[in-house]
């Protein structure tokens, strides 16, 4: 069995009154795809952030690489988040950049690459997702399909052991969304990295997870674990089940 | 010949027979591959090369792209590819990557007449969608003049409110402050002719005449010029304009029209309070080198008029219309993009100061030939 780069440990997390969710557990291993899965509201970008040291848990740990983010500050801190790349629910690339300066951005932080390595590897990135042709075009200049893809490209600008991926599905027609699919499964055999992936999509989760956890809104919680077709084939839990077959779960 | 291309990482450079043997290290990553770049790209420029990779083990994408330049780099390059799988299929990933990432060619650079033929083309292009905006507005209005209930009032009022009455304490302040000044500064040159009680009449005629006005379209312009240039151009960039227009609601009696007659209102009831209290400001410097209030508001009653103060106040609601039609207009041309709120924004505040000051000079001229 591969080894573990993300545990998390009871994990909880309320705002003010609110409780998002509790008691959530689970381990990434090294190169799968794993996906955390969900209806909406139910707090999957809440614990991206969570993982990603953006968001400190209300009780309970989450160990990236060995470390809890949220406890690291200055150059330690700074070490942790180059060895993960995160890309977000739209891109959020820097409207004022070119494709290749927001992919050259992280490395211009993190390395003592020359500016002109920066470039081309920045462009060597954008071909990995096959967006090559596009380097010098602005955010604002490209479809939501390259969007995503570009925001691919800069979260792997520095070749980082774990991606996190906020609904990359999202917005995207079929076709693309498939060849979106495609990409991350293609890179995750192709580099060996980690692929913690957050969506909603059922057509991504069974196309592209290794293993998921599902998380509920009514529960507070998480409510199942394990493979992707096995959740949708054989799961005894009605909202699971619900979730996967696209039922209206009958209260 | 053997040699260290980098004091920090060992590379190893050997003649061999006619070509050069590049020999990496063992590890080559992003740390390894920003030391070595330029010493090794330099040592291997336009010289046939062998790139032994036989020895690498541990390769990223950074030290993949290195090898790739430095084949680019000689120009001459022979491939002994790595042995270990994982580097090897390294490499030609980023061999792919890269060949479907070609450089950006530059463009052909324009001749410096097409640049300025571009340039005037632009600026006229320009104005004449602002003529045509201005037409637009002009029909609009009378089109909400011949149907006036369909005014939304409630929009007016909301816009008055926000330009006007939210205004008026900062108005106040700074027209305040401004007397003050206006009034510490003409004492200098004047106490010198001991001429200290036309003050009045100097900061008065500034104030009612020019300054009253021209302050208070400063603040309309950075206040609410700004403000319905990044509403409307926030409203333009979440398609809401489009969806007005496709639900036949004219976009420009909804928002456009509201947003020009309430600055256009306020402007004047703004321009009045810079200016009283500019004259408050400068009652209190005048009682400070010691003229009593009766003494002040005789020599104001003396050379002011009404039409000072209306002259004053006619110019302000024309600043108030040129504001309100650069801030809508403004926002409707904004473009895509997470700039489009900035740039509409800021457009609208340098556009509509350049054209009160524009138009004031133009009233200068106007007035003087009338003979007011």
């Amino acid at each position: 069995m591969a080894e573990t780069v993300i545990e998390a440990e009871g994990l909880a997390i309320s705002f003010g009154s609110r409780t998002i969710f509790r008691d959530v557990s689970f381990e990434v291993r090294r190169g799968e795809i794993f996906v955390i899965l969900g209806g909406s509201g139910c707090g999957k970008s809440t614990l991206l952030k969570i993982l990603i040291g953006l968001l400190p848990p209300s009780t309970g740990v989450a160990r990236v690489l060995g470390q809890e983010l949220t406890m690291l500050t200055g150059q330690p801190r700074r070490a942790a988040l180059a060895r993960i790349g995160v890309m977000w629910q739209q891109g959020a690339l820097l409207g004022s950049l070119n494709l290749m300066q927001n992919v050259a951005l992280p490395m211009e932080q993190h390395t003592r690459l020359p500016p002109d390595a920066r470039d081309v590897l920045a462009r060597a990135k954008l071909g990995l997702v096959g967006l090559g042709d596009a380097a010098t075009r602005l955010p604002a200049e490209i479809s939501g399909g390259m969007l995503k893809r570009a925001g691919i490209a800069r979260a792997m600008a520095l070749d980082p052991q774990i991606l996190f991926l906020d609904e990359p599905s999202a917005g995207l027609d079929p076709i693309t969304s498939a060849g979106l699919d495609e990409l991350i499964m293609t890179l995750a055999r192709d580099t060996g990295t980690t692929f913690v992936v957050v969506t909603h999509e059922l057509q991504s989760i069974l196309a592209i997870g290794d293993r998921c956890i599902m998380l509920d809104k009514t529960a507070q919680g998480m409510i199942a674990t394990g493979k992707p077709t096995e959740l949708r084939d054989s799961s005894e839990i009605p909202t699971v089940r619900a979730f996967f077959r696209r039922e209206v779960l009958e209260q | 010949m053997a040699g260290h291309i980098s004091a920090m990482t060992a590379v190893d450079l050997v003649q061999e027979g006619d070509a050069l043997v590049l020999r990496p290290p063992a590890t080559l990553d992003l740390a390894t591959a920003a030391a070595l770049w330029r010493p090794m790209l330099d040592a291997v420029a336009a010289r046939p090369v062998t790139i032994d990779a036989t020895a690498v083990t541990h390769l990223d994408s950074a030290g993949a792209v290195l090898l790739l330049q430095a084949a680019d780099a000689s120009g001459r390059a022979e491939w002994r590819p790595p042995t270990e799988p994982r580097a090897a299929a390294t490499l030609e990933r980023m061999r792919r990557a890269l060949a479907a990432a070609p450089p950006p060619r530059p463009g052909p650079r324009p001749y410096w007449v097409t640049l300025i033929g571009s340039a005037v083309l632009e600026r006229f292009s320009g104005l004449g969608r602002r003529v045509s905006f201005l037409g637009e507005v002009t029909l609009g209005t009378l089109a909400m003049l011949a149907k006036p209930w369909r005014l939304r009032r409630v929009e007016v009022l909301r816009h008055l409110s926000e330009a006007g009455t939210q205004a008026f304490g900062l108005c106040a302040l700074l027209g305040l402050l401004f007397g003050v000044i206006l009034a510490f500064q003409s004492s200098i040159p004047m106490r010198q002719y001991g001429a200290e009680i036309f003050i009045p009449n100097l900061v008065g005629i500034s104030l009612l005449r020019e300054l009253g006005g021209l302050m208070a379209a400063i603040i309309l312009a950075g206040r609410s010029g700004s403000a319905y240039a990044a509403e409307l151009a926030t409203m333009k960039v979440n398609d809401e304009i489009d969806a007005l227009s496709t639900m036949g609601v004219d976009p420009l009696a909804w928002l456009v029209l509201p947003r020009i007659l309430a600055a256009m209102l306020v402007m004047p009831v703004l321009a009045l309070i810079v200016s009283l209290a500019g004259l408050i400001g400068m009652g209190l410097v005048m009682s400070m080198l010691g003229f009593p209030p009766p003494a002040v508001l005789s020599q104001l009653r003396q050379h002011l008029n009404f039409g000072d103060m209306a002259g004053g106040l006619f110019k302000a609601a024309v600043f108030g219309l040129a504001i309100g039609l650069i801030g809508c207009r403004s926002g409707l041309k904004a473009g895509g993009g997470p700039r489009a709120v900035g740039d509409a924004a800021t457009g609208a505040v340098v556009s509509s100061i350049v054209a009160t000051v524009v138009l004031d000079g133009i009233f200068a001229i106007l007035f003087f030939r009338l003979g007011w």
